[in-house]
């Protein structure tokens, strides 16, 4: 019981998504700089920035539903570290896992965007609004592919559990290459999630200020940074669950292997942000509608061949 | 419209993450100033005859050349106010005597507003 | 669509996208501009009117201060006219370091503007690459002139300083260096697919909508209409110096960003050409303090257009007028015109494409409406609207102020 407590809140569960978080968040802005020919901030940036946020006053519009400006990066939060539970980080298992938690965990992931959606709603201000319905918008686009590229592999696997898919996978490495197309599409489709360019019109800097956050301020803007780091660490850790799951079976072993599919994750999702114009939102539509989710589907239909044709 | 791939910068990217970045850390490297930048100014009274042409063509009023002595023995005083100066350095240029001159000091920030008047 | 779906949204005087104070007040039906109200004059700095207080030197370096890009171009323009008032004519050796000098603020220029560009399409590596380059220009300014931005070549009959032999080497290595990368950028912005899907037909504006709303430099070149100072009325020594004006028929911003990194190009071989042509002899003729009574209009070609500069002079030490057209002055009046029917997501690129300088822009302009007017006082003007509102049967005295809401 204690020993399940521990899990969930230090380690491998809410404790090291933060710290890991904020590590995530200095090595996407150090590649990033890199990338650009810049030095880049220092290992301790993203804490300082943190703390300094924790440490300003917070500011609600007068407009706004207090309740719910307040309670919406808690629940943002809380959804990420929630799904982080059905991921394996230390040895095989995750801390916990049933038939069927993937699509638990899809769901909890798209928690964090409806938030963002509703704190922009409630902030009542013509950007956030404006930010919000973007976000909207931008979920119909990428959510579909996402789901369906993730959803592949589970056909060949055969069980609807992160920790069974990434099992099924490690002792058959071979079916991965098959995934191939999935595995990019879920990359593409994972930084329309986090909203990071070429996909980040929802908080287009330039255009609409910062979309649904304008009227975020201090501790509680300071709760949805953290939490969109989570969701940085949650996508690459998901990613490379179903798509890259090398296992050695020794679970520290396994644990740094983890480290490295994560970053590896990461520097691509931080090469795609540098190398890109941001699309605007109906660009981005058309993109995920006519690229990614044909892909996905094509993918689908194969793994259901190759199911069927391997008799598994 | 050109129908290719996007991220043409790719290469030029990667390429730049091996090499050395092109900024510096602020206070600690090294910054690079031009030989004859524009800084602030020193004087030199001996030559000076008081003839004021610094003064009237000083486009911020910054400068000002007193003489504290008498007529016949010249005592010259300069100052600076160096929160007006905007360094064109015209002074230097209209001084007919040569008595002005520019360095290559451009650190001249303070948490003092009284040392922002310098005797130069 | 119904009148309910639209949104008013206030992009500026405060807003990431626009270091500058402008407000452009855009009607929004979904994501599309139906409605723009340009507002501009919140940098209004009375520089006109305070040259008439300052003499001629004392100008240059004022107008100097007019844009913090074009700073030698405003300088050219009035010297240039205080020359033809004054009727000196300035050593040739003085007119190409002025073109030289012209010529390298026009890469620093342009290279800031690709970087901003690039910025408001959230492609910040092209922003961070085209900045950096555009550092080496700045090192060689501030060599030049001895500072980075306002560099203070410029005086009445000449320059200020000259440029030696290790210093033309620097130049030439450093446009070497500079040619290599604009070609790279050149290649990548005919190239690069989010690139032309965010440039392309963006901000259209036809040939005869250019002439018709009078917009200058590579605005209107993008518009396909050969329109440059520089060849059309040949100051300083454009007339020696063979080059060729950028146009583009693309005719929106995709065309203005080509117009301009050709015009990079261009201007490297106008800076090797003058470099390798530049006569010896003297940089300054003297000039008299007092200039002669007279008109004079001044015109030079910015980075970002065509600059005016009208001069009236007196006799005296200081001028009667100085009035200046800056370039971005110009541009403004197409604006409304490019905007209306885009996406909201295509505002800030379409703003930042005519590369707009707002405190170049801001000077007060008096419409006499011949309607007669007084000056009240604020007792005699508060008990006006008390009265104003009494014949109307409106007690104001009755009238409760609420409580000042609090925002937290």
């Amino acid at each position: 019981m204690i020993l399940g407590l521990l899990k969930i809140i230090v380690f491998p569960g809410f404790m090291f998504l933060t710290v890991y978080g904020l590590l995530f968040e200095y090595l996407d802005r150090k590649v990033h700089a890199r990338l650009q020919n810049r030095i880049g901030p220092p290992w301790y940036q993203p804490l300082a920035d943190f703390l300094k946020l924790i440490g300003k006053e917070t500011i609600i519009p007068a407009d706004a539903n207090k309740t719910i400006f307040q309670i919406l990066p808690v629940v943002s939060l809380a959804a990420v570290a929630a799904a982080f539970v059905y991921v394996p980080v230390f040895g095989k298992a995750s801390i916990a896992s049933f038939q069927g938690d993937l699509i638990v965990v899809l769901y909890f992931l798209s928690i964090p965007t409806m938030c963002l959606f509703l704190a922009g709603w409630y902030s009542r201000s013509v950007y956030s609004t404006l930010g919000s319905v973007r976000t909207l918008t931008q979920m119909f686009a990428y959510e579909v592919p996402l789901f369906m590229a993730l959803l592949a592999p589970a056909l060949i696997a055969k069980t609807w559990s992160v920790t069974g898919m990434t099992a099924f996978y490690a002792e058959h490495p071979l079916y991965i290459l098959i995934n191939i197309p999935a595995f990019i599409v879920a990359l593409i489709a994972g930084q329309g999630k986090l909203e990071r360019v070429p996909f980040d019109t929802p908080e287009a800097e330039t255009e609409i200020v910062a979309g649904p956050l304008v009227e975020y301020s201090g501790r509680l803007l300071a709760l949805f940074r953290i939490a969109v780091d989570c969701e940085l660490v949650m996508v690459a850790s998901l990613v490379s669950a179903i798509f890259l799951p090398f296992m050695t079976g020794h679970a520290i072993l396994d644990f740094i292997l983890y480290l490295v599919k994560t970053v590896a994750v990461l520097l691509f999702l931080a090469l795609m942000r540098s190398v890109m114009a941001r699309l605007r939102v109906e660009q981005m539509v058309h993109f995920c509608w006519k690229y990614l989710t044909p892909i996905a589907i094509l993918q689908i239909i194969v793994n259901l061949l190759v199911r069927g044709g391997l008799g598994l | 419209m050109i129908k290719s791939a996007p991220g043409k910068i790719t290469n030029m990217a990667v390429k730049h993450f091996f090499k050395k970045p092109a900024t510096i850390s602020y206070p600690k490297g090294e910054m690079h100033i031009a030989g004859n930048y524009r800084g602030k100014l020193t004087y030199d009274p001996t030559n000076c005859n008081g003839c004021g042409m610094c003064m009237r063509y000083c486009p911020s009023n910054a400068i000002t050349v007193i003489n504290e002595g008498t007529k016949e023995e010249r005592k010259m005083k300069a100052s600076l106010k160096i929160a007006q100066c905007i360094f064109c350095c015209q002074c230097v240029d209209s001084c007919p005597r040569k008595c002005l001159y520019y360095t290559q000091n451009i650190d001249l920030s303070s948490l003092n507003k009284d040392e922002l008047v310098v005797q130069l | 669509m119904s009148e309910y779906n639209r949104v008013v949204i206030p992009i500026g005087p405060q807003h990431p996208s626009l270091k500058e104070p402008g407000c452009f007040t855009v009607t929004l039906d979904g994501e599309k501009i139906v409605d723009v109200v340009v507002g501009i004059g919140y940098n209004h700095r009375g520089l006109e009117k305070a040259c008439e207080s300052r003499n001629y030197i004392q100008i240059i370096y004022l107008l100097e201060r007019i844009c913090g890009i074009c700073s030698h171009t405003h300088t050219t323009a009035f010297c240039q006219g205080v020359e033809e008032l004054a009727g000196i004519s300035i050593p040739r050796r003085a007119a190409y370091i002025r073109v030289i000098v012209a010529e390298i603020e026009r890469l620093h220029s342009h290279l800031l503007w690709l970087g901003v560009a690039a910025h408001e399409i959230g492609f910040d590596t092209m922003f961070m690459y085209a900045w950096r380059d555009r550092e080496a220009v700045l090192d060689i300014l501030a060599a030049v002139g001895g500072n980075r931005v306002n560099y203070g070549i410029n005086t009445i009959g000449g320059v200020r300083r000259d440029i030696d032999d290790s210093l033309r080497q620097d130049i030439l290595k450093m446009t070497d260096a500079l040619q290599e990368q604009v070609k790279y950028y050149q290649e990548l912005a005919l190239t690069e697919t989010t690139l032309a899907a965010r440039l392309a037909g963006i901000g259209k504006l036809s040939g005869e909508d250019a002439l018709k709303y009078g917009a200058v430099g590579p605005v209107i070149r993008a518009s396909g209409i050969d329109f440059d100072i520089r060849a059309v009325d040949p100051y300083a020594v454009y007339a020696e110096i063979p080059f060729k004006v950028i146009t583009d028929t693309h005719a929106d911003v995709f065309g203005r960003t080509v117009v301009r990194i050709l015009e990079l190009l261009e201007s490297i071989e106008i800076i090797r050409f003058c470099i390798k042509n530049m006569p010896d002899g003297d940089i300054v003729t003297k000039a008299p303090r007092r200039i002669p009574a007279g008109e004079v209009i001044s015109r030079t070609e910015a980075p970002r257009g065509e600059d005016i500069h009208y001069i009236r002079s007196n006799g005296t030490e200081r001028p009667d007028r100085v009035r200046v057209r800056a370039p971005s002055e110009a541009n403004w009046h197409a604006m409304r015109h490019m905007l209306l029917g885009q996406y909201l997501a295509d505002a800030p690129i379409t703003i930042a494409a005519i590369d707009p300088c707002f405190s170049c822009t801001d000077r007060a302009i008096v419409i006499n409406s011949g309607r007669e007017t007084e000056l009240m006082d604020w007792p005699r003007l508060r008990q006006y609207s008390i009265d104003w509102y009494k014949k109307r049967g409106i007690d104001v005295a009755s009238i409760k102020i609420p409580e000042r809401r609090m925002y937290f």
